[in-house]
């Protein structure tokens, strides 16, 4: 990946780079506002946002909101603040991420090394399942759960999300292992190692910065559901993404901005924090992602 | 029977034949190389040897066992990949012993076969390195340990110099002949390098488009190739393939071919094989050697049948120990090997001393050698 | 495609051929799992599609009914225009601010390790944050309307999210927002893909930055406008959790868009059978961009 500073043969006056710079850092403005807002407005006393200035730092420095939010605030009918949902997101998100990785890891091993007739079928059907609007299977797959009987529990939502999230890990591995050497392969074979020990013994430890980029990929993706969790899971099941829009969107009493940005924040937390932390990594991934097939 | 013996072994893919009834009998302490072009077949053919590609049919016998369904790791052979196929998450020392993990060697045995090999390609002090961390030439040796330590009945090679550069490894090339005649190893080694497979080999088997085109002593090969495919893949420089008739005059026959200057030379062929008889008149390819076309005074002096040929240098190319020196004939270049010293210039007419002994004859239609 | 071909003929014994069998039996769930959670239920709701299917699934076969029933629907039809006029602002506006960003971000530029990563950041968060934050930040009581007054632009107007006509636009400034950086990163990863003694070969023969730009460095890019085009217009039309979270579809129905107007059709209006229809139009439309990007993805890996 390209990302690193490469010696570009272009070259450009001072004045046109004094607006490059202008540009770039209006843009920057741009992105970081908004949620710049959000953290400013969340550390407000509700007055100061409705009777002040949105871009104004608080006068009075207050924390309440965010605890409000986390213990307090009225989700749907009942005042848990979002503390319950948050764990329910990393109770669903956790196991979903990690099965789903571990399936698509072995299912990129068996399509690249282990080459058979139709498996390029099978691989363009599971890439075809990654884009498809997930509406289109919202009904049957509440006929399903209901028949399972984990309509509306965590087990449905991993079960969802791994199911709809084999496709991405797939590829992800696929196009990994396909340049990974096969001669490795050949020789842990002359070695007499078998189907699973090379995968154990020879592919996965060398299969680090992908597994990151796969688990990044599926934690977001899964982290950020809104859909599935919004058409499978309710009341206090419910992930974090929908107990935010119940809070945001609930039609009684006082609108509380600072709490529902303090809310906000807190659902963007997790998956921010793994952006930060191994963000390079993440852009990788969407580069690998982005249907090279 | 041999102590590998490939007999009559084709392989498909769907209904495309990329390898045909190949039949070779390795017999034990040979080094047995198949040099071709890229997309003959040779490293099809070795990975069949190995188990990593199925036979579609023949049979493929190691030491008197039929092994066409036995896995990899159970035909006692080891492989060098071209790539060397190093395991990049363990160290040297664990990629060596891997494969005697893998079949349950206790570890005690393991670690003294292990240090034997290492004492023997001298890389004792890479053992707790890891791959990335090697050069090219240690992982070569490496890869040729991991080979070593299983003590198997074949060793299969692919390509295994490639990955280097020009000095190292003409340095490897002697390692692994001074590797061979040290242990007296059966070896099965895959090259697209004929350089390679003259000066390690015992026999060669030449491949092209899925035939092995001649199997033989690098002598053979090189003296009495059988057809022009063989003949012009296998030498450097090439040899040189001139159209050509065959003429009877003054009761001998005669290659005719035509000068720079655009008249016919006539050159004269002694203890022609019976086989020429029915070629005279019609025309031939003559084929000859670089190093078989010389000034006069480098002639091979226990040559017996020396022809002088005067005709107009086009191009000489000095490359220090030898001049090269081409020259047109029968509208073809035609290079020839002569001293450093030798006194030719490019534009002038230079008395060329042909040995005819080393010239060899092919029919145009067959492009087989006519023997 | 290289890879091993460990097809051994029948005299094997079982352990061999069980390793023979073993990478075809560990792929089985995977492919069962696709072929009835995903095809299958495309069929399956390719079949309710054409029922009488109302809060529950029935069985009643109505042919066409329900798609000519769609599209005499106001609600579809503005969900359908919604969606033309956002994706097509959507995908043009990133493309052209990500390419922007990209072309300025490669010259050279110091501190470009930390611009990235703020460019990039908003595609970490989710469509429901998003909303939330600029569903408050368009609001004309507390949000940029507020402020310019207090700063005493007093006729300052800005109350697109609340006006029906104009809904719509607010939604696409949003998904901008979050996804403008991503298509910025698809670019930047194409502009350092590319070798640079092309464009040194090109300076000596005298092309200004802008002929640079022009004639040799975008055609070389024509992948990345691709990729990005697919991915943009998938996630377009698969566009949910942002008009949730922005306008809830509203005011009125005026930011309906095909993904919600399946979602209220089949699960709050209990209209299942012109949900499952409206959800076969939004598939057939992916498909058409999907399948043959894909297709031709495919094949040249060949």
């Amino acid at each position: 990946m390209a990302m690193a500073s490469s010696d570009n043969a272009v070259r450009s006056s001072n004045f046109t780079r004094a607006l490059i710079y202008l540009v770039l850092i209006l843009f920057a403005l741009f992105y970081l506002l908004p949620f710049g807002i959000m953290l400013v407005n969340s550390l407000k006393p509700l007055e100061e946002i409705t009777g002040g200035n949105m871009i104004a730092l608080p006068q009075n420095w207050t924390i309440a909101p965010w605890l409000s939010a986390w213990s307090t605030a009225q989700i749907g009918v009942q005042p848990t603040g979002l503390r319950p949902y948050f764990i329910n997101s990393i109770v669903m998100a956790v196991p979903a991420v990690a099965i789903s990785t571990f399936v698509g890891a072995l299912n990129g091993y068996v399509l690249t090394k282990w080459h058979f007739r139709g498996a390029t079928w099978i691989f363009g059907l599971l890439l075809f399942s990654c884009f498809i609007p997930f509406q289109i299977v919202l009904i049957p797959m509440a006929r399903i759960l209901g028949i399972l009987n984990i309509s509306g529990t965590a087990y449905g939502l991993i079960l969802v999300h791994v199911v709809y999230g084999i496709g991405f890990s797939t590829l992800y591995f696929r196009n990994y292992y396909a340049v990974f050497p096969t001669e490795l392969v050949r020789a842990a074979q002359i070695d007499g190692a078998g189907f699973f020990q090379i995968f154990w013994r020879i592919m996965l430890p060398s299969s680090g910065p992908i597994i990151a980029v796969c688990c990044i990929w599926q934690f977001t993706n899964i982290w950020n559901d809104f859909l599935f969790g919004a058409s499978f899971a309710s009341g206090g099941s419910a992930p974090m993404t929908v107990a935010l829009n119940n809070l945001v969107n609930s039609s009684t009493g006082v609108r509380e901005y600072n709490v529902h940005f303090a809310g906000a924040i807190m659902a963007a937390g997790p998956t921010l924090l793994v952006y930060i932390v191994a963000g390079r990594y993440f852009v990788r991934g969407l580069m690998a992602g982005s249907v090279k097939g | 029977m041999g102590f590998l013996d490939i007999n009559n072994v084709t392989k498909s893919y769907g209904s495309v034949e990329v390898l045909h009834k190949v039949d070779i009998q390795v017999q034990e302490g040979e080094f047995l190389v198949l040099v071709g072009p890229s997309g003959c077949g040779k490293s099809t053919l070795l990975n069949m040897i190995a188990g990593l590609e199925g036979i579609t049919s023949g049979e493929i016998v190691i030491k008197d066992r039929v092994v066409n369904d036995v896995q990899p790791s159970k035909r006692n052979i080891a492989m060098v990949f071209q790539s060397y196929a190093l395991y990049p998450n363990m160290t040297v020392g664990q990629n060596i012993t891997f494969g005697l993990e893998m079949q349950g060697t206790p570890k005690a045995e393991r670690d003294a076969a292990m240090a034997d090999v290492a004492k023997l390609l001298q890389i004792e002090d890479l053992l707790k390195r890891k791959p990335g961390q090697l050069s090219g030439g240690q992982r070569q040796r490496v890869a040729m340990g991991r080979a070593l330590v299983r003590d198997p009945d074949v060793f299969l090679f692919d390509e295994p110099l490639s990955n280097l550069d020009a000095k190292l490894r003409v340095d490897m090339r002697t390692e692994i002949k001074k590797l061979h005649q040290k242990l007296g190893t059966t070896i099965v080694y895959v090259t697209h390098d004929q350089i390679e497979a003259m000066t390690l080999s015992t026999r060669i088997a030449v491949m092209y488009n899925g035939y092995v085109q001649q199997l033989g002593t690098p002598k053979e090969i090189y003296d009495n190739p059988a057809n022009l495919f063989v003949a012009t893949f296998m030498g450097s420089p090439a040899m040189n393939v001139l159209p050509s008739k065959l003429v009877e005059m003054n009761g001998a026959l005669h290659a005719q071919i035509q000068g720079a200057d655009g008249q016919d030379v006539h050159l004269r062929i002694e203890d022609a094989p019976e086989a020429y008889r029915a070629f005279v008149g019609k025309d031939v390819v003559f084929g000859i050697r670089p190093e078989a076309i010389t000034d006069p005074e480098g002639a091979d002096r226990n040559a017996r049948n020396i022809q002088a040929l005067s005709n107009l240098v086009s191009v000489t190319e000095p490359a220090g120990a030898d001049t090269f020196v081409s020259t047109t004939l029968s509208g073809k270049d035609c290079v020839a090997r002569m001293r450093a010293d030798a006194d030719v210039h490019p534009g002038r007419p230079f008395e060329f001393a042909v040995n005819m002994d080393k010239a060899v004859l092919f029919d145009p239609k067959t492009e087989n050698r006519i023997a | 495609m290289a890879a091993t071909d460990p097809m051994l003929s029948g005299g094997a014994d079982f352990r061999t051929r069980l390793q023979n069998w073993l990478p075809k039996i560990v792929l089985a769930p995977s492919l069962a799992v696709m072929v009835i959670f995903v095809y299958g239920f495309i069929a399956f709701t390719v079949y309710l599609s054409f029922t009488d299917s109302r809060m529950l699934p029935s069985y009643g076969f109505v042919g066409f009914e329900n798609y000519s029933d769609l599209f005499q629907i106001r609600t579809w039809d503005t969900a359908v225009t919604n969606l033309a006029i956002f994706a097509s602002l959507y995908i043009v506006i990133c493309t052209i601010i990500g390419l922007m960003l990209a072309i300025l971000l490669d010259q050279k530029i110091r501190g470009e390790g930390f611009l990235r990563p703020i460019f990039l950041y908003p595609m970490a968060l989710s469509f429901i944050v998003t909303g939330t934050a600029w569903k408050w930040m368009l609001d004309p009581a507390i949000g940029l309307e507020n402020t310019m007054h207090l700063w005493g632009w007093e006729s300052f107007e800005f109350n697109w999210i609340k006006d029906g006509d104009m809904a719509i636009y607010t939604i696409v400034i949003a998904a901008v927002w979050q996804s403008s950086g991503f298509v910025m990163a698809m670019f930047l990863a194409g502009l350092r893909g590319i070798d640079n003694e092309i464009l040194k070969a090109a300076q000596m023969d005298g092309a200004s930055n802008f002929q640079l730009y022009r004639r040799i460095i975008l055609p070389q890019l024509r992948p990345a406008f691709l990729s990005a085009f697919v991915i943009l217009s998938h996630l377009a039309i698969k566009s949910y959790d942002l008009v949730i979270a922005l306008t809830g579809g509203g005011p009125g129905n005026a930011t309906a868009l095909p993904a919600t107007f399946m979602y209220s059709y089949t699960f709050t209006r209990n209209q299942m059978g012109i949900g499952a229809s409206s959800a076969v139009i939004m598939l057939m439309t992916i498909a058409a961009i999907m399948v043959p990007y894909l297709y031709a993805e495919l094949r040249e890996k060949k």
